[in-house]
């Protein structure tokens, strides 16, 4: 299946995935100024940007073929998808137990502790193709592409 | 082909999804005592509490048999196996009225039972167990505010009970016989962490004390404990612990240990019985032999092992670890693995901040994660898991673990391999 | 600490209502301007530090980011303008001389804006690119005076030649000037239409030597990274003898900038300064510059075209005439107004001519010689689109350097900061948190994209001309008129006055 990889050595630490990511995941997706202005509180980004030194990398759910984080999943609530293999989790299901936190080895889940949820990348199923951080990252760090694994 | 799964819960869904991955057309007959569609047993607090509707109970989507083609005999109990020629005993729970299924293959995943230790009078009313859909049920008819539980074990199901019936009012005292609570998961420090904020919730703690006898006539009024104090008290749960539920397969050709003892493809001693999930004995990674985990990622995953290898796929448990997500309160839990150093070749690192109630412990054998416990920064811990799982030799980085986990602070190699993962 | 009396050269305006607090400005920023203030919850920033090389404005996603001229006005005065009176402020401050990066920003005349080109009306039909064959295609090196043909073939064999699908090339950068990826994309560009790239006096970095047929390497005063594998590397070699920016100045390559690839490439330590002296201490008349000439033609089996890279000087006629009997086959002039990584900013500004003059003088005083044919022209250092280029090659060029417009294709704002080594567009430095900002593919992908766009306006202006190959405007003069210039002028770039 098609999915974000980075490149690192283009990555460049701008955070500019997030700031979309914030987006297209908010009450106006395609909209920035009213995704932020409007969005209190704003939804948290599906992506982790990681920063040492010069090294910096944007990063989210590897959509894995046996994910650690569904078999962990204690309602159901997270599931792959068996057509688009997107791993998806059902936001009203979920009970905010943080065992696909310690199940996923990618550590690429989020913890909205606000509303007592996980979130993660969702490939922008609901946004369009690519996702919004491949589509907005400035220097095409990031590509959304078939790897043949 | 014929399919039989005894069980509807993490292991049995895991063989549905498992077989269907394999063999789209043979037949799986689901037999369950409890009768209902299959639902998240830890969700049962939840439920207690008031957080998750029944309707929301469910495990899977309410056309999961459907969608998968399943027979599912609901309400019936797998009462014998004639494991030579392959028949399953089957009686009606309404009626008593008994069938007999035959099988091709057969999935045990009966899960576990409460273990109910030797105290006089826990037949009386109002003393229950906390481990199933129906106990929720029962405990929430007379859990009303105000009222007064004694919950006697003082680790996860214990403490999950008590932290639900403290959010509907009821006033706790848990009663442990063990120096510390959850010490199953968790060292002595932690755990103090973690009973201080209870308390702060309302709960009270009696530790070191066994409960002798449940005093009351016909219904519950009061605990007798080893000191001689007697608490008053409305109702009572028992959880002290689980044991396999292996009363199926005792007196039968299956080799049974402390749970039904199976090889990496999850099958018994016989070739065409699996079992799979809190009744078997799957292989722990850390201390490297068979043995009962019962965590429900394990148990899911089992199940589905056992699935794909019943359908004539190929599949091995790889073998896993205990670990634990658990919340109080707000005070979030993440523990895997060994929780205390042994001597030469152990190391230990810590990390604490009292201010924001964060713990952190990672022990180290060999250079090697075999454990941790996390309080309330458990952001990422997952990484750890990972580390824990490959075997990674931690050394060149080690000084990092305390940090909140990322990719960044892995060697090249290692980060590359996530970066571009996700087959697994 | 004594105050500094500088004052910002720019502002850095924030429109509050669009800024989101992404903090991309913040990140961007190597110089530090933006900062977030956590207490305010909004971003602020130092005018001061704002060099204005726009990186801000650009990755700024709601478009909330201007940068403006400091708008602090002195008593007008046109002789003591503002950069004068900073510039002694500065050297009041340091003691030192004054560096600055790219080329020469005087108000001086731009002479390609004072000739205009001819086109066909009614006598002479023009030709339409996009339905007949149009080409550009230039050959660089030593031509024989006539051929002789035998048995339908050439009787004797041509010397070494550059073989260019369009007459422009990327101009001497070096890797350590320039980021390793700025390098593989003008390299990759230049493989893509069919043109070259020169490795400046920085060497071929192990990366580049797949591209070699694309390469012309630099032999200059330092000598850095040159082994017979380099010379062969190449497709043609070129001898450095002078640079626009900074005629009769070496280069120095500070320490910091030589990290492990760059100290690999130029073939010296890790960190120690990298020091091209003022003149080629080998060189010290046309006599040894020929013996190099022929060394380094020895070293590559004649199988490669060597060429001799000056600044334009006063009496760059002459010095191109001795370089092609010291037997160059191609001499690149850089005019006043070529970029460099580093230069005092005196010399940048006030030594050297401009291109145009030094191109019609040198071309001129090489027909007159009798020995045009004996060398290809090459000129660069102002060069900014493709009517440039057309007029340079009427003027007499074979082919064009284009060095600070390839730079912008990449990225580069121009804000003359290449000497600090604190590029934010991830060009002129070596510092690996910013060399990521340019990604080759990308690089690459603008900078053949441009090529591609002057080809095609160039095919264009020549049919408009009734020309339909580059060799037939070469030195065709009569194509070109000039505006706004004096006699002299006229006379110099051989031209006749519009109207004449």
């Amino acid at each position: 299946m098609k999915k974000v990889y980075v490149r690192e050595e283009y990555c460049i630490g701008c955070h500019l995935c997030e700031v979309y990511c914030v987006m297209a995941h908010s009450r106006y997706p395609h909209d920035l100024l009213k995704a932020f202005k409007k969005g209190d509180p704003l939804p948290l980004p599906r992506l982790w940007v990681e920063e040492k030194g010069p090294l910096t990398f944007a990063f989210q759910c590897r959509h894995c073929e046996e994910p650690h984080c569904v078999s962990a999943c204690i309602t159901g609530a997270l599931q792959k998808d068996t057509t688009t293999g997107v791993v998806t989790c059902e936001q009203e299901r979920c009970v905010g137990c943080w065992t696909c936190v310690l199940a996923c080895t990618y550590g690429a889940i989020r913890r909205d502790t606000k509303n007592g949820k996980m979130v993660k990348c969702d490939l922008c199923s609901n946004w369009g193709e690519p996702p919004a951080c491949v589509y907005y990252c400035p220097n095409e760090a990031l590509i959304f592409v078939e790897r043949g694994e | 082909m014929e399919y039989v799964i005894v069980g509807n819960s993490a292991a049995a869904v895991g063989a549905v999804e498992g077989i269907r991955s394999v063999d789209q057309k043979g037949k799986i007959t689901l037999i369950s005592k409890e009768p209902y569609h299959t639902y998240s047993r830890p969700l049962i607090s939840y439920y207690l509490a008031g957080k998750v509707t029944a309707e929301k109970m469910f495990y899977r989507p309410l056309d999961f048999y459907e969608r998968n083609r399943v027979r599912a005999l609901l309400g019936k109990e797998a009462v014998a196996l004639d494991a030579v020629n392959k028949v399953l005993t089957v009686r009606e729970l309404r009626d008593d009225s008994v069938q007999e299924i035959a099988f091709d293959k057969l999935l045990l995943a009966t899960g576990s039972k409460p273990f109910l230790p030797p105290i006089d009078g826990l037949g009386k009313k109002k003393v229950f167990t906390f481990l199933s859909f129906d106990d929720a049920r029962a405990i929430s008819s007379v859990a009303v505010p105000g009222a007064r539980a004694v919950v006697i074990g003082g680790g996860l199901i214990g403490l999950k009970a008590a932290e639900a019936l403290t959010t509907i009012g009821v006033q706790v005292t848990v009663v442990e016989l063990g120096s510390w609570i959850l010490n199953t998961i968790l060292d002595q420090h932690a755990a103090l962490i973690v009973q201080n904020h209870l308390e702060r919730q309302g709960i009270r703690f009696l530790l070191q004390t066994t409960c002798e006898e449940v005093l009351g006539n016909d219904e519950v009024e009061a605990v007798k404990l080893n000191n001689g104090a007697i608490l008053n008290c409305d109702f009572v749960v028992i959880a002290v612990g689980v044991r396999p539920n292996t009363e199926l397969v005792q007196g039968t050709l299956l080799k049974v240990n402390k749970g039904v003892v199976v090889d990496q493809r999850m099958q018994t001693n016989l070739p065409d019985i699996y079992a799979a999930g809190d009744v078997a004995e799957g292989y722990d990674l850390i201390y490297g032999k068979q043995r009962v985990l019962p965590v429900l990622p394990i148990a899911y995953k089992q199940g589905k092992t056992a699935g794909i290898n019943m359908a004539g796929g190929e599949k091995e448990f790889p073998g896993g670890f205990p670990m634990n997500s658990i919340g109080f309160f707000g005070l979030s839990i993440n523990t895997a693995g060994l929780i205390e150093p042994g001597g030469d070749g152990w190391e230990v690192l810590v990390k604490e901040e009292q201010r924001r109630q964060v713990y952190k412990k990672i022990i180290l054998h060999q250079v090697r994660i075999v454990g941790f416990i996390i309080l309330n920064e458990i952001d990422r811990s997952g990484i750890l898991t990972g580390l824990m799982s490959e075997r990674v030799s931690v050394g060149d980085f080690k000084e990092s673990l305390l940090e909140t986990p990322g990719l960044v602070n892995l060697p090249d190699g290692l980060r590359h391999a996530r970066q571009f993962g996700g087959a697994q | 600490m004594a105050l500094s009396l500088l004052t910002p050269m720019f502002k850095v305006e924030r429109d509050e209502e669009l800024c989101i607090q992404c903090k991309v400005c913040m990140r961007q920023c190597v110089n530090g301007v933006h900062w977030y203030d956590e207490e305010e919850d909004r971003m602020r920033c130092d005018h001061k530090k704002c060099v204005g090389c726009h990186r801000c404005v650009v990755l700024c996603p709601t478009g909330a980011l201007t940068v403006k001229k400091y708008p602090l006005e002195f008593r007008e005065n046109a002789h003591w303008t503002l950069d004068y009176i900073r510039s002694i402020y500065l050297q009041a401050e340091t003691g030192g001389i004054l560096l600055t990066g790219m080329g020469n920003d005087r108000p001086y005349p731009v002479y390609w804006d004072h000739m205009v080109l001819n086109a066909s009306q009614v006598t002479n039909p023009s030709i339409d690119p996009l339905r007949e064959p149009m080409e550009l295609k230039t050959y660089l090196g030593r031509k024989p005076k006539a051929v002789e043909i035998k048995n339908g073939k050439l009787a004797e064999k041509l010397p070494p030649q550059l073989e260019l699908d369009v007459p422009i090339m990327f101009s001497a950068m070096s890797f350590g000037s320039i980021s390793l990826n700025a390098v593989k994309s003008l390299a990759q560009a230049a493989r893509e239409t069919g043109t070259f790239f020169n490795t400046g006096e920085g060497g071929l970095h192990r990366d580049l030597y797949e591209y070699g047929a694309n390469t012309i390497v630099q032999v200059a005063s330092g000598r850095f990274g040159v082994d017979p594998d380099y010379l062969k590397a190449g497709a043609g070699i070129e001898i450095k003898i002078g640079q626009g920016a900074k005629p009769g100045i070496g280069g120095h390559l500070p320490g910091e900038k030589v990290g492990p690839e760059v100290s690999a490439t130029r073939m010296i330590p890790l960190g120690s300064d990298a020091i091209s002296p003022a003149p080629h201490h080998d060189i010290y008349s046309i006599e040894d510059l020929r013996q190099l000439i022929f060394s380094l033609k020895e070293a590559t089996n004649y199988e490669k075209p060597v060429g001799v890279k000056i600044a334009a000087v006063h009496n760059v006629a002459a010095i191109a005439s001795g370089i092609a009997r010291a037997g160059a086959d191609f001499v690149a002039i850089d005019g006043f107004r070529g970029g460099t990584g580093a230069a005092p900013l005196r010399t940048r500004d006030n030594v050297g001519i401009p291109i145009e003059f030094a191109l019609a003088a040198v071309d001129e005083r090489l027909r007159r010689e009798g020995i045009r044919n004996e060398v290809s022209i090459v000129v660069g250092g102002s060069i900014r689109n493709s009517a440039d280029v057309v007029k340079a090659i009427a003027l007499g060029a074979d082919a064009v350097y284009i060095g600070t417009a390839a730079l912008i294709a990449l990225g580069c704002h121009l804000c003359q900061k290449c000497n600090t080594g604190k590029c934010n567009w991830g060009i002129a430095t070596q510092d690996p948190y910013l060399v990521k900002r340019l990604n080759p593919e990308i690089g690459a992908r603008r900078a053949a994209n441009l090529i591609r766009a002057w080809a095609h306006e160039i095919k264009e202006l020549l049919g408009g001309m009734g020309i339909n190959a580059i060799e037939s405007l070469r030195g065709n003069r009569l194509m070109l008129r000039g505006i706004g210039l004096n006699e002299k002028e006229l006379s110099i770039l051989g031209i006749k006055a519009a109207g004449e």
